[in-house]
């Protein structure tokens, strides 16, 4: 007996439990898909949905504004309700072979299961401080936007008292606000390109709202600090000026990257090109998307392209 | 007196040029939907925002509950809106849009829990 022949097969197995995984689930459940697995390595369904407690999903999917936890809550109560969905949470995905033998760790467990057809949806990480190359030295106070955002609205702990934000990605633009909010003094966001990266609504919800500076057209060229950050340099990249902020804490928050760690194990190198009529890809993993409303959408049509699948097979 | 804004209604963020006599928009251009007048009158007016933040629980299996105000709330009151949030400690299970503090500050919006918690 062969080693494929020994595994349970699912009909669906979707990794990643955030927004575009829980859209995919629904809408391949809805196109007749009634085998699926969904795979979250969190304790909750939801993803970086739980952490975004910002205002501003659903505007165009539910015509509501919404938090994302909220945005979330309707999609994981309508997968609550869908008992062809199996969710099986704190399951963390290590390998995946091209022939979709998946395996996954959940609490006391290694579990190895195989998939008729296969969506990832493991989402993006975000670029870090060595990946933009700043210079100076590697003190403690460093973070990426998004970390920040989920200690503070996660598990409770403010990053620091006075902050610089390299980059004017949404994330940074809303942790400005956040920090504001929480007590915390927002020196500057710096951004390199002559314009934000965020939304221009963002611009002015969290930073125009608070009197944040944001420096179009500049760089951090240096970050300075012994044990812990104590100053940034900052430079004009028109004038090639400079001049020093003091802060305790920088947030870089420079865009994200699709992840696919685990395609890659399976010998796709790039998400837009793979071959197999099996595997599929959605959500921030597949492209970078500015809205979660745009990821549901499409990673609705992800399931129902799924759907068909597996009916022709 | 002519201002620029831009309207924050949804991500498409206009960019709306207003002129303004005796606290009233006399002309507005460069909004693509019905919700941009609405937004400029009301930010001319006394701007108003949806706060969102956390609150600490006690007794619940998360740390920190996700909150924000039922409706925008004036921006002004905003700070103050944080001082009375990191009051509240919350120890009850709640659903998302149950009340955490109604009529908050005194004003026409509640504190609403926007994430689903129950006991740990």
């Amino acid at each position: 007996m062969t080693r494929d022949s020994r595994l349970v097969t699912r009909d669906l197995v979707i990794v990643g439990g955030g927004p575009a995984g829980m859209a995919a689930a629904v809408a391949a459940h809805e196109a007749g898909v009634n085998d699926i697995l969904l795979l979250e390595r969190d304790q909750y369904l939801g993803g970086i949905l739980n952490q975004c407690i910002h205002p501003g999903f659903g505007l165009q999917r539910f015509k509501a504004n919404l938090t994302g936890p909220e945005y979330a809550d309707r999609f994981i109560k309508k997968i609550e309700e869908i008992r062809d969905i199996e969710v099986s949470l704190r399951s963390f995905v290590v390998s995946l072979t091209k022939d979709k033998i998946i395996t996954y760790l959940k609490p006391g467990k290694l579990e190895e299961i195989k998939a008729k057809a296969l969506i990832m949806a493991t989402g993006c990480r975000e670029r870090t401080r060595e990946m933009i190359h700043t210079a100076g030295t590697r003190p403690a106070g460093i973070y990426t936007a998004g970390l920040a955002q989920k200690m503070i609205n996660i598990e409770g702990l403010l990053p620091g008292l006075e902050i610089v934000v390299i980059g004017s990605g949404d994330i940074g633009l809303i942790m400005a606000r956040r920090l504001t909010l929480e007590g915390a003094k927002v020196k500057a966001v710096i951004e390199l390109q002559k314009e934000s990266r965020g939304l221009v609504r963002n611009v002015v919800l969290c930073l125009t709202d608070f009197s944040i500076p944001l420096y179009l057209h500049h760089r951090v060229a240096r970050i300075y600090g012994r044990d812990r950050v104590e100053k940034v340099l900052v430079e004009n990249l028109e004038t090639h000026e400079t001049f020093e902020l003091a802060c305790d804490t920088v947030l870089v928050s420079a865009g994200l990257i699709p992840e696919n760690e685990l395609l890659e194990m399976a010998g796709v190198s790039d998400v837009s090109k793979i071959t197999s009529p099996d595997i599929f890809v959605c959500g921030n993993s597949y492209k970078i998307y500015d809205l979660a409303d745009s990821v549901t959408r499409d990673s609705e049509k992800t399931g129902q392209a799924a759907a068909e699948y597996l009916r022709r097979s | 007196m002519k201002r620029k804004l831009t309207c924050i209604e949804c991500p498409i963020g206009c960019q709306l040029e207003i002129d303004v006599e005796g606290g009233h928009i006399i002309s507005l251009t460069g909004n693509k939907c019905e919700k941009g007048p609405a937004y400029a009158r009301q930010e001319i007016a006394a701007p108003m925002r949806v706060l969102s933040s956390t609150v600490l629980a006690r007794g619940l299996e998360l740390k920190m509950v996700p909150v924000r105000t039922s409706r925008p709330i004036p921006k002004a009151k905003l700070l103050e809106a944080m001082t009375e949030i990191k009051k509240i400690r919350l120890d009850r299970p709640v659903k998302v849009g149950d009340i955490i503090a109604k009529a908050f500050l005194g004003l026409d919006a509640d504190l609403i829990a926007s994430r689903e918690v129950s006991r740990a």
